[in-house]
Parts: structure tokens; C-alpha cells; sequence
């Protein structure tokens, strides 16, 4: 996934400049980090160059002026094609909770007191979210987006459950290899 | 802890054991006035067996469970199932509702033994039902309802009396997760409105976070016990 492609899905609401593609990301991508304008502005060239988006005009609406942007044919094309693509599942295990209590076991801390902590740390974020989802007039963008990081949290809490169950047996193999 | 105002409930050192499986070895909890605690933990870590010593469900075989300073463990039978009907609403993964009867009567039943009449018990349950979504199927058997909708009745039978404690024992278990959400958000909507506490037990990490803070329990005691945000 790439800046390219999110900018080329919010021009295709239409025609827009760069501080407006800006508010737009942010608002349907709440849970999202949020693009910077340096980001949005250097995108939106190369996209101008590549001929998947065109300078529609200029507009001022009293203040200085600003560059409107439209997506060409070949930008609606391409937009359309990569959002149909199906996503290959992850092939690789790269992720800063399982790699770091593997090293706290490589190192001989205590990776259950770890992974009691990071639980806590999750909850608190999971009860954030929630608490956004129901709030009254939580709007659908906001649910989805809570909706598909709690559900991830909710992932990787059951991944360091059953790894909490499995520390002793998980600690005993490492001290094997270490021996062998 | 030391600032914090005393709790509605408390379970101090509860042990409990079948025969000679242990369930509960020497849990503590509390939960204040109008707070909202998941329970959470492995099958057979002895959440249930807890929820249920806190209810009066069950009796401890040590330790004790104090319920707005009156000592719940000690009440004699009699005392103990009024307390249940005026204090107390509970909720299981299953609705237990009875079979024979429709909704509106379900969750009507529990007003009329307290001694409200019939007319105005089905009227308060209709108001329970509308505010779950669930009125239009008030003359329906449990039977006839699905699982999301069998739970938001149980959910009314278990606030209609006004409880101050909400018991809730897996409410979601048997559904889907967009079911379960309904139920929670019915649940802790209901439970803020009213100021009621709810004891929650649950073993999904997506339902403890409704929760104002999570307890785990492991091997019938409390591992992990969060301080409240
Ligand atoms: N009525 C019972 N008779 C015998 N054993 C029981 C009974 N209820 C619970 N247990 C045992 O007590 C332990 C804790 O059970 P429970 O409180 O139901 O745990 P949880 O709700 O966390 O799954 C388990 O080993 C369980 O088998
Ligand atoms: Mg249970």
C-alpha cells in the first residue's frame, strides 16, 4: 500500500487540492497516521507525472492560491485495478511484541512479566477504541477503523495468552538448543 | 487504593473447592459502586465459581464476600435470596429463560415476585424490551428467538428490578461478535444510566474492553489486576 494509491482513491470524490486530499485521508482513515502535507504535495507531482493525475486549474477562495488536481483515466484505471487486487496474507513474522519476548527469553528475563505488562498496555488501548465506537453518533469510518484495530489487539493478545501458557515449555526448548 | 471510596462489593481470600478440585484459592476482588470489572482467564481458572460466590450463588469455603459492608457469605438462606431479588440481577451465556414462558413474561416474572401486579410488571418489562430492541418479539417463546435477541431479554429480566450489581457470566459467549456487541452495548449503556456495578466475566478480550478495567484470574487467584484509568 502507498501514499499513490490512497491519494488516487480520495481524488476519485473528485477534484482537490492538497490540503483538502489531507483532511480528506484523516477523516476516512481516523485510526490512520496522519499524511503530511510535505508527503501529500511530492505524491501528487510525481502522480502529475506519471499521468495518473492532471492540474485541473487554480483556485483562490480569497487566500492564496491553490492547485487543484483531478484524476486522469489512467489514474482511475489504476486505482480501481490495485483495490481489487487480493492482499497477500503476510509471509513473514516481523513484529516488535513477538521478536522482543523472544530476545527477553534469549537474554533470560522474565518474558512473562513482559507480556503481563504489554496486556495491560493493549487493554487500555482496546477500551480506548470501544469507548470511540459506541460514543453516540460515532460516524462509519470511525467504527471501521476501531472495529479493525481492535481486532488486531484483540490478535495479538491471544497470540501472547497461549504464549504465556506455553513460557515454560518455550524457555525449556531454548535452554536445549542452547546446550546442543 | 488507599483514597478509593470502599467498594460495593469484596471478595477477600475465597477458596473454594469440588470435591478435590480446587477452584478458587485465595481470590480477592472489588468492585465499587456504579464500576464495571471484567473478569477474565483460561477455561477452568475459576472465574465462574467466583462470580457466583459473589452472587450468593454459592457459599466459600474460606475467606469472605462482603456486599455493601453486610457479610454475604455469613446471610442465612432466606435473607440471601432477597437480597438476589432486590439487589442483584444476574446473566448467564445461556438466557435461562423459561422455556414456557414468552418474553414480556420472562422478564416480567421477576417484578411480580417481588410483589408487583401482573399489569404493571408487563408494562415495565415492554419498556425493558423496547429499550433493547426486542419488543416486537415480546410474545415470542425463547425458542423462537435468536441468540443475540434471547440474551437481550435475559438482559432485561436482569436489570427490570433496578439492581445495584449486574452478574454477568459470559453474556456473549454463544454469539457472533456483531450479536455480542448489541448485548454489551445494551449492557453497559443500562448499567452508566443506572449507576448499577457490573461484575463481567469473559474470556474475549474484544468484550473486557466495555470494562472501566480488567482482572485476570489464573489457577483460581488473581494474576494481573489493572489500576483503574
Ligand atoms: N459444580 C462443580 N462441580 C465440580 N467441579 C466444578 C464445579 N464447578 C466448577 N468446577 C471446577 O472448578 C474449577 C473452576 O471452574 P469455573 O469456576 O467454572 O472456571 P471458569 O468459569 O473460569 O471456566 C474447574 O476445574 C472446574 O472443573
Ligand atoms: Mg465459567
Amino acid at each position: 500500500m502507498s501514499t499513490r494509491h490512497i491519494l488516487l482513491g480520495l481524488l476519485a470524490k473528485g477534484p482537490s487540492h492538497g490540503y483538502e486530499l489531507k483532511q480528506r485521508h484523516d477523516e476516512h482513515f481516523p485510526q490512520a497516521r496522519p499524511l503530511a502535507y510535505g508527503q501529500v504535495y511530492t505524491t501528487l507531482q510525481r502522480l502529475v507525472r506519471d499521468g495518473l493525475a492532471e492540474v485541473e486549474g487554480t483556485d483562490s477562495d480569497g487566500g492564496p492560491e491553490r492547485t487543484l488536481y483531478r484524476l486522469t483515466e489512467k489514474g482511475s484505471r489504476e486505482v480501481t485495478a490495485w483495490a481489487g487486487q487480493v492482499t497477500p496474507p503476510a509471509p513473514f513474522v516481523a513484529n516488535e511484541i513477538f521478536t522482543k519476548v523472544v530476545v527477553t527469553i534469549l537474554t533470560g528475563g522474565d518474558p512473562a512479566a513482559h507480556l503481563l505488562a504489554q496486556r495491560a498496555a493493549h487493554m487500555e488501548r482496546m477500551r480506548e477504541l470501544t469507548a470511540l465506537k459506541t460514543a453516540p453518533g460515532a460516524d462509519l469510518t470511525t467504527v471501521l477503523s476501531a472495529d479493525y484495530a481492535l481486532n488486531h489487539l484483540d490478535a495479538d493478545l491471544r497470540w501472547m495468552t497461549t504464549t504465556q501458557a506455553r513460557l515454560a515449555s518455550l524457555t525449556a526448548l531454548t535452554m536445549e538448543v542452547d546446550r546442543a | 487504593m488507599s483514597n478509593r471510596p470502599a467498594p460495593l462489593v469484596a471478595a477477600r481470600d475465597l477458596v473454594k473447592s469440588y470435591g478435590r478440585t480446587p477452584a478458587l484459592r485465595g481470590a480477592c476482588l472489588e468492585v465499587g459502586e456504579g464500576e464495571i470489572v471484567a473478569v477474565t482467564g483460561a477455561s477452568g481458572s475459576g472465574k465462574s465459581t467466583l462470580l457466583h460466590c459473589l452472587a450468593g450463588i454459592v457459599r466459600p469455603d474460606g475467606g469472605t464476600v462482603t456486599y455493601d459492608g453486610k457479610r454475604v457469605d455469613l446471610l442465612p438462606e432466606d435473607r440471601l435470596s432477597e437480597l438476589r431479588r432486590t439487589d442483584f440481577g444476574v446473566m448467564f451465556q445461556f438466557g435461562q429463560l423459561i422455556p414456557e414462558l414468552t418474553a414480556v413474561d420472562n422478564v416480567a416474572l421477576p417484578l411480580m415476585l417481588a410483589g408487583t401486579a401482573r399489569g404493571t410488571a408487563q408494562e415495565r418489562a415492554e419498556e425493558w424490551l423496547e429499550r433493547f430492541g426486542v419488543r416486537e418479539q415480546k410474545d415470542l417463546r425463547p425458542g423462537e428467538l435468536s441468540g443475540g435477541q434471547e440474551q437481550r431479554v435475559a438482559l432485561a429480566r436482569a436489570l427490570v428490578t433496578g439492581p445495584r450489581v449486574v452478574f454477568a457470566d459470559e453474556p456473549t459467549g454463544a454469539l457472533d461478535s456483531l450479536a455480542g456487541e448489541q448485548v454489551m452495548t445494551a449492557l453497559v449503556g443500562a448499567a452508566r444510566a443506572s449507576g448499577a456495578a457490573v461484575l463481567l466475566i469473559t474470556h474475549d478480550a474484544t468484550v473486557a474492553a466495555y470494562a472501566d478495567r480488567e482482572v485476570r484470574l489464573r489457577d483460581g487467584a488473581v494474576v494481573g489486576a489493572e489500576v483503574p484509568a
